[in-house]
């Protein structure tokens, strides 16, 4: 019976567009989707034999089918069947972990054919229940809506003003946590123009329900005009105004002609959290991998961190 | 603080609450009086230091937590059965799924496999009682003062609202600046040192207590599940104390561990909650394949299928156990190497679980089997179990993980996972070692029913999550717009959990019919089983075994019954037993004050709880109580009357 | 009661032996325990926040006195086992109130440093490294409190009832638990003070 629902269930999955992971509008979503889809054939293969040997051994070997005076014989185990469930489970599992190490290598740089262009930056942090856009390249930033161009590579500069939260536009590409004390960075890429959903997958409280936002991608020229027309509409951000919009809970959508990146700063560089003086030979694990894992791009730029007071507020 | 910040006010469903606790324990109290049982209460239970007594109270304890979980459960999905719902607000919901969560693993799942350890595993090896029977009722009480403290939050001061996970920043006073979470890391910690302690007196019973001639290899699978499963406690729960501790310091003393500011961070928390959490996810499922092993060998009438493999795959998945803990978080941005590292050895643990998979299977080939009521929850496990353990490979996959991280695609993997491998398992067990314990079998017609709602209504309300998180639905979300298409999976699942709640009210039912009307077995040994405590008289005697049986072969009461010889050879001696003690329980209640004061940072009642505590140890310390001897008069009479013979 | 003679009175019982047994168990959770702390120590050591780093406020002089002082108390401990084993109660009573004593001075030196910690500015509040290092050494520090309460109310029963299978037994535990918080203090030497000077 669970065989056929799963099965039924499967054939669901494969035709059914609904299913926003599985329907990825850039390459680094492709990836995951690919993952995902083989990685159920792989587990709807063994569900199938764990099944077939279950309905099997329940159908033939039940009491009341047996003879009264069957007596089942003692068995120690099989070397051979023993051996072989567990072969072809590390066979499976050395697979899996080929197409994973892979694939997460994959997304976790510049998408394949894109490596020549130059990744827009864009720097996303969550304030209690918001999301910050700034666009240090074009000197402006948005709140609770992002604005991107399709055909090229956005690189996400996530950190937060309080509990983690984790940015998240399902049909572009996966999750990433944004942290007080660290800058992680999440590639993403649209190759179709159209809004799709953004939200903080992480909880972070009593606003997190609605801390969902609009990512619209668009083609480069008609972002260009995106741009210039914030640059002539908006106002400017001032720490005043920045300050009054991390302390309200829930604002809209707001568009400003300059970044806080300025007076506050991300915790990167020298503003990371790590900020340790002296020596810094760091030998715990997660610390060290955390820290700088995600940290080698030629690009970070140092010029606007001239601020070097603490960033937590 | 005022009345009114003290007790939770404002929402008729807690006021609702309280009036219920009020008139429940009026009713309690009045009720012991009239029947003049508070002698026998505090004589028998209250004091006592027997394993199978422990073991009940344990079993009631969590059956009485299901109910409070299932209810958080229940209201959970009324919310989110429909678009833009309000029957609950974002903050109590918050409050309900941390509750939830940490209700349903630590005072549920927990107990009721520590309970179901209680009563078998004595018997199992043949002895006679725990090594160290007063520390067992320690351990219990401490568990009892942390569940009732962390219940008392509902009513006085308000629940922890920042997920059974707790993370930081969002745990801290900054963010959550309600007593809520002090309560979370106080209870947690006292049943926590309650846990540590069973850990210690289970590997000390099993590797020092055995029958003579149970050799290692010869030990019943579930005794194995168990010993392997306290040694990850041991392993374990000091990393929660810690974790703990230090979130106490943090919210309590102005620590600086998982801050934002003042080089404080607040991954450290993860890590240190995950390095004890994921271990603690393999200490309620290793026992569970202890108990399905014993039922499934004895309903197919056959021998274990691999035992030696049974026992080694649950050594290597012990040993995987403790370094798969990153994989909770891939999403906290580690490179490549760490994220592939985790990914690996968690895709590994499903080797040696699919070992057991087979092991079972094979176990049923050739066997005669027999659908009883603990068999179709064993049998049900294996199919549901199985979409549960591939599910946790995909999510195991780094990449794909980016996607499926915090939805309800995670949500309903770990139900996948948990409810057939440990709440069927906790009711299998129950239904199977019930006879043991009161001396007549659950009805069986019932039993199947309530299975059959339980095991369906589990499928209807958990799969739609599987899509609801393709979809993009995140978890903790405590309401949706209709937009998003979430609705009619999210009420299907919905109309799925009223179908469990069906389900565990029949099992209730199915309980309290056969107390009543169930007819008494006499053999002691209903099922026709394989292991050692079937082979003593149910209801048991107080000393397990009137002459200690001698083991020769793995399922040793099988073998004699089949050989025709004896376990018991040589005459009845005088058997020696522990005292009952009142010490434990009133440590327990110093220790459910201690942990009051100490969340409302009441000082000096808090010092004085403490000193209270440590008098209780230097009592103990000072007690020179040798326990008692049971003659063999008294035996043989007790024997005679339990064989049916008069006296 | 089954008696094995050949043994020593502290593991002659089953029970005594179980209870040995037992507590080594405990102190296998202990180490976890110490190993968790010295773990958040390690991630947290360099994060000094606007405090004070370790090399600015370790000083040798106190730590080399309270590690003399420790590692004395295990020597001495240790020979009162040993008295025990030969069945002398006053010179086994005599070096117990000796470690104690140690003990008691270790607790002391330790008190004054975090008093001088305090007085530099250098509190539980002030850095995640302070914390972290605070709640290390006052896991110890309770421990070594603990064991002095616990040693203290062993030695009256020893002066009351002589060795009994009860007294030897819990003076035996106690020995180990002793043993213990030494080797803890000499990672906390090596890894902490040393680590931090250097």
């Amino acid at each position: 019976m669970l065989l056929a629902v799963f099965s039924a269930l499967l054939v669901l999955l494969s035709g059914c567009s609904s299913l926003t992971v599985l329907d990825p509008k850039g390459p680094v979503a492709k990836t995951q989707s690919g993952v995902i889809l083989f990685s159920i054939l792989v587990m709807a293969i063994i569900l199938l034999v764990v099944y077939i040997l279950f309905v099997f051994m329940l159908s033939k070997y039940r009491a009341s089918k047996a003879a009264p005076d069957y007596e089942p014989p003692h068995e120690e185990g099989n070397k051979w069947l023993e051996f072989t469930w567990i072969a072809i489970p590390v066979i499976i599992v050395a697979i899996l972990s080929v197409v994973t190490v892979r694939s997460t290598s994959a997304i976790e740089k510049v998408a394949e054919g894109y490596e020549n262009e130059k990744p827009l930056v864009i720097y996303a942090a969550s304030s209690n229940w918001k999301w910050h856009f700034s666009y240090p390249e074009e000197g402006i930033e948005t709140v609770n809506y992002v604005n991107i161009p399709t055909h090229r590579p956005i690189e996400f500069k996530l950190y937060a003003y309080g509990p983690i939260s984790s940015l998240w536009i399902p049909q572009l590409g996966g999750q990433k946590y944004a942290m007080s004390d660290m800058v992680n960075t999440l590639h993403l890429l649209a190759e179709e123009p159209g809004s799709y959903m953004g939200k903080n997958a992480n909880f972070s409280g009593e606003g997190f329900a609605h801390m969902e936002f609009e990512a619209l991608a668009m083609s480069p020229a008609e972002y260009e005009k995106w741009v210039d027309e914030v640059k002539s509409t908006a106002s400017e951000l001032t720490e005043d105004e920045f300050n009054t919009l991390l302390e309200t809970k829930h604002v809209g959508r707001k568009t400003y002609t300059s970044t806080h990146l300025s007076f506050s700063p991300a915790p990167e560089g020298d503003n990371a959290g790590h900020n340790h003086g002296g020596d810094s030979t760091d030998t715990e694990m997660d610390h060290s991998e955390m820290d700088h894992s995600e940290m080698d791009h030629p690009e970070m730029e140092h010029s606007e961190n001239s601020d070097h007071s603490s960033h937590g507020n | 603080m005022k009345w009114d910040e003290f007790f939770v006010t404002g929402e008729p469903m807690i006021y609702g609450a309280m009036v219920s606790i009020v008139l429940v324990s009026i009713a309690i109290v009045v009720g012991l009086t009239y029947f003049k049982k508070w002698g026998y209460l505090w004589r028998e239970w209250l004091t006592t230091v027997d394993h199978k007594r422990i073991g009940i109270m344990y079993i009631i304890a969590a059956l009485i937590m299901l109910f409070r979980g299932g209810v958080d459960g229940l209201l959970m999905r009324g919310q989110l059965a429909m678009p833009e719902n309000g029957l609950l607000d974002g903050q109590h919901y918050n409050e309900i799924f941390t509750t939830h969560g940490v209700i349903m693993i630590l005072f549920m799942a927990m107990p009721f496999v520590i309970g179901l350890m209680n009563v078998v595993i004595p018997l199992q090896i043949g002895a006679r009682d725990v090594a160290f029977p007063r520390l067992n009722a320690v351990s219990f009480w401490l568990f009892f003062a942390g569940a009732m403290l962390f219940n008392i939050s509902f009513v006085i001061g308000g629940s922890p609202d920042a997920g059974w996970t707790a993370y930081f920043p969002l745990a801290s006073i900054e963010f959550s600046p309600t007593v809520g979470n002090n309560y979370y890391a106080i209870a947690l910690q006292i049943s926590g040192i309650g846990t540590l302690m069973t850990g210690i007196n289970f590997i000390a019973t099993i590797l020092k207590m055995r029958a003579p001639g149970m050799t290692l290899m010869k030990m019943p699978m579930f005794t194995w599940s168990v010993l392997i499963t306290n040694v990850i406690i041991v392993f374990a729960f000091p990393v929660l104390t810690i974790a703990l501790a230090l979130m106490t310091f943090d919210r309590l003393f102005g620590s600086q561990f998982f801050t934002m500011a003042n080089g404080g961070m607040d991954m450290l928390w993860a890590n240190l909650f995950w390095v004890w959490g994921h271990p603690e996810v393999y200490i309620v499922i290793l026992p569970a394949f202890g108990i399905y092993s014993e039922i499934i060998s004895t309903f197919s009438r056959k021998n274990l299928y691999g035992y030696k493999s049974m026992v080694y795959s649950m050594v290597v998945i012990s040993l995987l156990s403790f370094i798969v803990w990153a994989h909770h978080f891939y999403t906290m941005g580690h490179g490549v190497m760490v994220n592939g590292v985790f990914s690996i050895t968690t895709m590994a643990i499903a080797v040696p679980t699919g070992v057991k998979i087979f092991n079972w299977l094979f176990t049923l080939r050739k066997g005669k089997i027999e659908f009883t009521t603990p068999m179709l929850y064993s049998l049900a496990f294996i199919p549901i179990f199985t979409i549960g353990g591939v599910t946790g490979v995909m999510l195991a996959m780094a990449s794909a993980d980016y996607q499926y991280h915090n939805t309800m695609f995670l949500v309903a993997h770990f139900h996948y996972v948990l409810i057939p491998g440990t709440v069927f398992a906790v009711i299998a067990g129950f239904y199977y070692w019930f006879p043991k314990l009161f001396g007549f079998r659950l009805n069986e017609r019932q039993g199947k029913a309530a299975f059959w709602t339980i095991a369906i209504s589990f499928n209807v309300t958990f799969m739609p999550l599987f899509f609801l998180g393709l979809k993009g639905m995140t978890r903790r979300m405590y309401t949706y717009s209709e937009s998003t298409g979430f609705g009619p999976l999210n009420l299907i699942a919905s109309i799925g959990a009223v179908g469990l709640a069906i389900g565990f009210i029949m099992l209730v039912y199915n309980i309290y019919w056969s107390f009543r009307y169930a007819p008494r077995d006499t053999t002691g040994d209903p099922w026709n089983a394989r292991t050692l405590e079937w082979s003593t008289h149910s209801p048991i005697p107080e000393y397990n075994f009137a002459i200690v049986p001698e083991v020769h072969e793995l399922d040793p009461f099988w073998e004699a019954k089949k050989t025709g010889k004896s376990l018991f050879k040589g005459q009845y001696e005088e058997i020696h037993m522990p005292n009952n003690s009142g010490q434990p329980f009133i440590l327990g209640m110093i220790f459910l004050f201690f942990g009051f004061f100490m969340v409302f940072s009441w000082w000096i009642p808090t010092i004085i709880a403490g000193v209270g505590i440590v008098i209780m140890l230097a009592v103990r310390s000072f007690e020179r109580d040798h326990g008692h001897h049971i003659s063999v008069k008294e035996i043989t009479k007790t024997e005679a009357k339990l064989r049916g013979e008069g006296v | 009661m089954k008696l094995d003679n050949t043994l020593p009175l502290e593991y002659r019982s089953e029970e005594n032996s179980n209870r040995i047994f037992g507590f080594w168990i405990f102190l296998g959770a202990e180490i976890v325990l110490f190993a968790t702390l010295f773990a958040v120590y390690f991630t947290l050591w360099t994060r000094t926040g606007n405090g004070p780093s370790a090399e600015e406020i370790f000083e040798i002089g106190p730590v080399l006195i309270e590690t003399f002082l420790l590692l004395t108390s295990s020597f001495t401990i240790g020979l009162a086992i040993n008295a025990m084993r030969l069945g002398l109660k006053k010179p086994m009573m005599i070096f117990f109130i000796i470690t104690l004593i140690l003990g008691l001075g270790f607790l002391g030196v330790e008190i004054m440093e975090f008093v001088t910690y305090v007085h530099e500015g250098a509190t539980l509040q002030t850095s995640a490294f302070l914390s972290s290092l605070f709640v290390l050494l006052g896991t110890h520090g309770a421990h070594v409190t603990l064991g002095l309460l616990w040693g203290g109310g062993l030695l009256i029963q020893i002066k009351r009832e002589g060795f009994t299978l009860d007294t030897a037994n819990k003076s035996f535990i106690f020995s180990l638990y002793w043993h213990f918080l030494d080797v803890v203090w000499i990672f906390i030497f090596s890894f902490v003070y040393l680590k931090g000077l250097m």
